[in-house]
């Protein structure tokens, strides 16, 4: 049944074939195998086959999906970067280990070496196979500010940590992990990936996506319901936040490590000072070398800002702008079938080829609403999860190193009070 | 220095002592060494006042007063607390007072004012001379400036101090009328003269050294220390931002909007917190600048010191030329040029009677000389004797205090350390309820 649909849409009247295939585009048959397959998802998927449209509808409506943890069939980590060199350029590769029981997997490990060229390939495909579904952002391709090298160490392993989460976001989603795409990402050689990629709509097809957004923003949305412009509001009203708080843990990681610059000269001077001293000398040396550890302990703390809570908020800065885009296809989408319905009012419109058009485009419509409805449901979740856990580790990390200062302060407290009691000990024999 | 887990936090005791609690130990070991003065009475400045006047070339000026409170010991005992005796003085009359004792005193490490001007400032602290903050500092440096003269064995019975505390009129009268002007004049060319001494006393060339360095380190501490907390004061500061930021998100969410809200709170308590803390750490920058300003104190002992030893040997030198001179008449060899020798070789001997005079004022000189020689020789030594005596007194209290400092230095860490770890720990249950 796929095919008829893929047919009526190469024919329809306003939208260039090479581009209509693939707003239906549902990975030619494997998404509709995935249907029948994925049992132990937990999701509320009818695993049996049904092939209208309409029934596929039903199909995306999942719920609270409590049982993913457990049931959890898949496991995918990107570690070890390595570089690659060849005559034309150098670039890094990672390593991908998949462990499943899948089924449709053919064995239950897997360990490729993908690029960062890969996973944006990955992301573009599952991106035009379900336009409004919620894709995790990747890191981006380089760092904009301050002179951060591609190969620097602390980059590639922040980028790594970065596409390891990707990964995990994808194998997470019901949808996406089941794709043919995933899979063929997680599995194939480097040799079945490219030809691989060579098929299916490439650079064109995002193009034409964006042509037909400008046509459609021209015209814009008559009749949006009220939940998506409530959801175009909150992610607003949410870019602005997590942008504000963004730049806020930037900037409180730049004054704490100006603070650790100044704080470093503090201890020599001690110890310089006590090279004068007889009685003192050695409070002096003990308060340099408090000092110095508190430096150490500030430093991990700043690591731990650095590393951690900035490149997930930043993440959700990329995530704003993927909700941004999700919001403009349903739109578009919506756009376009409006479009459809007046078309039918015109005057010497062939009533019939419009009218088939137009249910499969209704059909579409509802659909692309459900899948995002639920796919923003499950994205609040995540990111629920994911800013929670990042500011508790924060805090946490905070609380660690104040109280290991505090036991170097205690301890330089106890040695210097027992000096003294010492000494007064001696002064009224 | 073992690493102190949450077991040994009872027996290091009372680490909730303030970094003012602290300080006040350092004036009741003041009060305890005890002079007769702080025996009988008790000193304050108690307080701080604006003034408007017109200054000597008749302009209008704007100066702050401190009321300067005296009362007796053993009144207060009785049970009623009688109402002090207080007068008003400017920071000039603290000033004439020091300058009077250190031209008095020479030999004495005379203790240094609370600093004329804010220095080492950071952007937080204004450099404003009128600026409340600061005068409540210099208030608390002026009432330790009195209370470390109170407790001098020596400086504490002198007169012009006591009149300072007691006689509101008429104080900078009388301490003109004790003529130290001119000695002021004589001590300042004498401090800024260069001279070389031959026999200097090892000790105080030493302590002169160290005194260099130790306002050099003080110095540089105090400036790395300025620019810390500036940045300090940052960091917390800007974690403010997070708290509203919180707030306004908190608007948007349904679940997550109580935890944020709640996080926020602690997040602005934070950066509200850094405001104390900075306020402590500037208790004890003051303690550090009351030695760097010691430190000049000490090496005004030492050089007068060379001055005196310059002195005795100046005249010592004179003695043994004059000395050398009688022989040379009395022998009629030329042992040294002279021109004298020179211009008798040239226009003819002198005559006996001529000699004789010259003999005869010689011997005059020399007995002065001889006089001379033996006062500064005991000029020395006394100075000596009586420097070194106070510098030793000067040393056991720098390190007693300074280590006093330290300790406050670090109650006040373990009191930042400890509120950090409360909030984080808050923010940190307001965020697992997000």
């Amino acid at each position: 049944m796929s095919g008829t649909v893929v047919d009526n849409n190469a024919s329809s009247l306003s939208i260039p074939t090479d581009i209509a295939g693939h707003m239906l585009d549902l990975d030619e048959d494997d998404d509709l195998e995935v249907f029948s397959k994925n049992t132990t998802q937990g999701s509320s998927f009818n695993p049996s086959m049904q092939t209208s449209p309409g029934s596929m509808i039903n199909q995306y409506k999942f719920e609270e999906e409590e049982e993913e943890i457990d049931t959890k069939d898949i496991f995918v980590t990107v570690d070890d970067p390595e570089s690659y060199v060849t005559a034309i350029e150098t670039y890094i590769t990672y390593r991908v280990v998949t462990k499943t029981t899948r089924s449709e997997f053919d064995s239950s490990e897997f360990e490729v070496r993908r690029r960062y060229q890969d996973f944006l390939w990955l992301k573009a495909r599952l991106e035009e196979a379900h336009p409004t579904l919620i894709v995790h952002p990747l890191p981006e391709k380089f760092v904009m500010k301050g002179m951060v090298e591609r190969f620097n160490e602390n980059f590639i392993e922040t980028r790594r940590k970065a596409l390891n989460r990707f990964l995990n976001r994808i194998a997470d989603h019901p949808i996406f992990s089941s794709t043919e795409d995933f899979r063929i990402f997680l599995t194939a050689d480097i040799g079945a990936l490219t030809s691989h990629k060579k098929q299916g709509p490439g650079f064109l097809s995002r193009m034409g996506e964006s042509v037909r957004g400008l046509a459609a923003t021209v015209r814009g949305v008559r009749n949006r319901p009220e939940e998506f412009t409530a959801m175009q509001e909150y992610v607003e009203a949410f870019g602005q936040n997590i942008s504000s708080l963004d730049k806020v843990t930037q900037r409180i990681v730049r004054e704490q490590k100006e603070y650790l610059e100044d704080l470093k000269e503090c201890a020599p001077t001690y110890t310089l000072w006590s090279n004068s001293e007889e009685e003192l000398a050695e409070p002096l040396r003990g308060m340099a070398s408090c000092l110095e550890r508190c430096f150490t302990e500030t430093e991990e703390q700043v690591k731990e800002l650095n590393d951690n809570l900035n490149p997930t908020l930043h993440e959700y800065v990329l995530c704003t702008e993927t909700l941004k885009t999700v919001l403009r296809r349903r739109d578009i989408i919506q756009a376009e079938f409006e479009a459809k319905t007046e078309a039918l009012l015109a005057k010497h419109a062939d009533r019939e080829t419009i009218r088939e058009d137009l249910s499969k485009m209704e059909d579409r419509l509802e659909w692309a609403n459900n899948a995002l409805k639920s796919d923003w449901t499950r994205w609040k979740k995540v990111m629920r999860t994911d800013l929670q856990s990042a500011f508790m580790d924060t805090a946490e990390k905070n609380v660690n190193c104040y109280e290991k200062c505090l036991a170097v302060w205690e301890s330089f407290l106890l040695s210097q009070r027992t000096d003294a009691e010492g000494t007064q000990v001696s002064d009224s024999s | 220095m073992a690493d102190s887990g949450s077991g040994d936090i009872a027996v290091i005791g009372n680490t909730d002592l303030t970094p003012s609690e602290s300080e006040n130990n350092i004036k009741n070991t003041m009060v305890e060494k005890g002079t007769n003065l702080l025996k009988r009475m008790e000193i304050g400045v108690a307080e701080a006042e604006k003034r408007t006047g017109k200054n000597a070339v008749n302009m209008q000026e704007t100066y702050t007063v401190y009321l300067v409170e005296t009362r007796a010991v053993d009144a207060s005992s009785e049970g009623t607390t009688p109402v002090p005796d207080s007068l008003w003085r400017r920071y000039s009359e603290f000033e004439l007072l020091k300058n009077y004792l250190l031209v008095t005193y020479p030999f004495l490490v005379v203790p240094p004012l609370p600093e004329k001007r804010a220095e080492f400032v950071w952007h937080k602290l204004s450099a404003d001379n009128m600026d409340p903050d600061f005068v409540e500092r210099r208030r608390v440096g002026l009432e330790n400036f009195l209370l470390r003269v109170a407790s001098h064995p020596v400086l504490s019975n002198d007169k012009i101090f006591y009149s300072f505390l007691t006689e509101e009129n008429g104080w900078k009268e009388s301490v003109f009328e004790t003529g130290f002007q001119a000695k002021a004049d004589s001590r300042l060319k004498a401090l800024n003269a260069t001279f070389r001494v031959k026999n200097a006393d090892k000790r105080f060339a030493d302590m002169k050294h160290y005194g260099d360095e130790l306002q050099s380190v003080i110095s540089q501490l105090l400036r790395v220390r300025a620019r810390a907390a500036d940045r300090l004061y940052g960091v917390y500061k800007v974690h403010g931002n997070y708290g509203r930021v919180f707030s306004e998100w908190s608007a948007i969410e349904k679940e997550m909007g109580d935890g944020l809200q709640s996080a926020g709170h602690h997040m602005d308590a934070y950066a509200a917190s850094v405001d104390d803390i900075l306020e402590e750490e500037e208790h004890y920058a003051d303690q550090l600048k009351e030695y760097l300003f010691y430190a000049d104190a000490l090496r005004a002992v030492c050089r007068k010191h060379e001055l005196t030893q310059f002195e005795l040997e100046m005249a010592a030198q004179d003695l043994i030329s004059k000395k050398q001179q009688q022989e040379e008449l009395a022998t009629g060899t030329l042992r040294t040029f002279s021109l004298k020798g020179m211009t008798s070789k040239l226009f003819g001997q002198e005559t006996p009677e001529q000699r004789e005079t010259k003999l005869k004022m010689l011997e005059t000189q020399i007995e002065e000389g001889e006089e001379l020689v033996k006062e500064k020789n005991t000029e020395c030594e006394e100075f000596v004797k009586s420097a070194w005596v106070d510098i030793e007194r000067f040393k056991e209290q720098k390190d007693h205090d300074l280590r006093e400092a330290l300790i406050s230095y670090a109650i006040m860490q373990i009191s930042m350390c400890k509120k950090g770890i409360q909030v984080w720990n808050n923010a940190k249950e307001c965020f697992s309820k997000m």
